[in-house]
């Protein structure tokens, strides 16, 4: 059985968590995850699962429990291009889009 | 995305089945694709190239943007001989990405001993097919040389379109076989989609050679399937 952040987000949503999902979209240069990876959220940000090697995922965390209160997607980018790189960013250099959305009943 | 969508795209990844999980970035819409459905223009050529190359990724078209999350069952080879051949093709299909599993009732064959680490299965193929059916996702390559061994699960392959499906023996053997395939049922369109002899053409000799030409084969089907 497939037991991942997919499996994971319908798991709790059955238990009646609400539930955001971040995907990676895009990434440029040395990027820690492929496109397609997932981080699950709840709303009281608790996770599984990654969408970088751990430099990201804390701002993309406090992203989706927005997102899960307004229930309008969002779409994230990190990287040393970025001005919140001196915050967050990758140490690897590479940059990446996160798309962080609710999963709706 | 809807939770009805994430239950369906959990459900066929379940049943081993394809999706692509197709999202409209501006207006925030997502869409589960199975890979029988068609889509048409440019969209559908880029989902058509995600079912193929497995790979995720955004694509702009006419200034919006769609992101393309592929989601493929992970290709797994089903080798019918627990012989020579298989002890070197298992660590090469490993390598590559693939998963492999060993069929043979032949007990002095499918032991333990002789492969580590992979699962044997010492009993017909048809029982373990039974437990364990192929699917598309799935490479089956025969190597017994036995006719009672192969027959069965390469009609079975064939049945359920594996991606790829080759078979152990020379061309002679091959043309008994084929008549053996055809007495039973098998259309010439169906059969000719063994690969024999199995492997790509690099005059391989050895056992170990001869496991490289069949990876590299069960990797040119993959790859290339559908186009």
């Amino acid at each position: 059985m497939l037991n991942d952040e997919l499996t994971l987000a319908q798991e709790w949503i059955r238990d009646g968590r609400k539930v955001a999902l971040a995907t990676v979209i895009e990434t440029w240069g040395s990027a820690p995850r492929p496109a397609g990876s997932h981080l699950v959220i709840d709303e009281n940000g608790k996770f599984e699962g990654s969408v970088s090697g751990g430099c990201v995922e804390g701002a993309v965390i406090a992203e989706a429990v927005d997102v899960i209160g307004s229930g309008q997607p969002k779409t994230l980018e990190f990287g040393v291009a970025d001005e919140t790189a001196w915050e967050v960013g990758l140490s690897c250099g590479g940059r990446i889009r996160v798309y962080v959305e609710p999963v709706l009943h | 995305m809807k939770a009805a969508d994430l239950e369906t795209l959990n459900m066929l990844r379940a049943e081993r089945k394809a999706a692509v999980v197709l999202t409209g970035l501006a207006a925030g819409e997502t869409r589960i694709v199975r890979e029988d459905e068609a889509i048409d223009g440019d969209l559908g050529e880029h989902v058509s190239r995600a079912f193929r190359t497995g790979k995720s990724a955004t694509v702009s078209i006419d200034g919006d943007e769609w992101f393309l999350n592929a989601h493929l069952p992970p290709p797994r080879v089903v080798v019918v001989g627990a012989v020579h051949i298989s002890q070197a093709l298992v660590p090469m299909a490993k390598l590559a990405g693939y998963d492999i599993e060993i069929v043979d009732p032949r007990t002095a064959f499918a032991t333990a001993e002789r492969f580590p680490e992979v699962a044997v299965h010492a009993e017909w193929p048809e029982d373990v097919l039974k437990q364990r059916p192929l699917d598309a996702y799935c490479a089956l390559v025969a190597v017994t040389h036995d006719p009672k061994i192969d027959d069965h699960p390469l009609q079975a392959a064939i049945s359920a379109g594996c991606f790829y499906v080759g078979a152990l023996g020379s061309r002679k053997t091959h043309g008994k076989r084929l008549d053996r395939l055809h007495a039973s049922g098998l259309s010439q369109e169906e059969t000719c989609r063994i690969r024999a002899p199995i492997g790509l053409d690099i005059g391989a000799s050895s056992p170990s050679e001869i496991a490289v030409a069949i990876m590299a084969e069960i990797i040119q089907a993959f790859r290339t399937r559908g186009m």
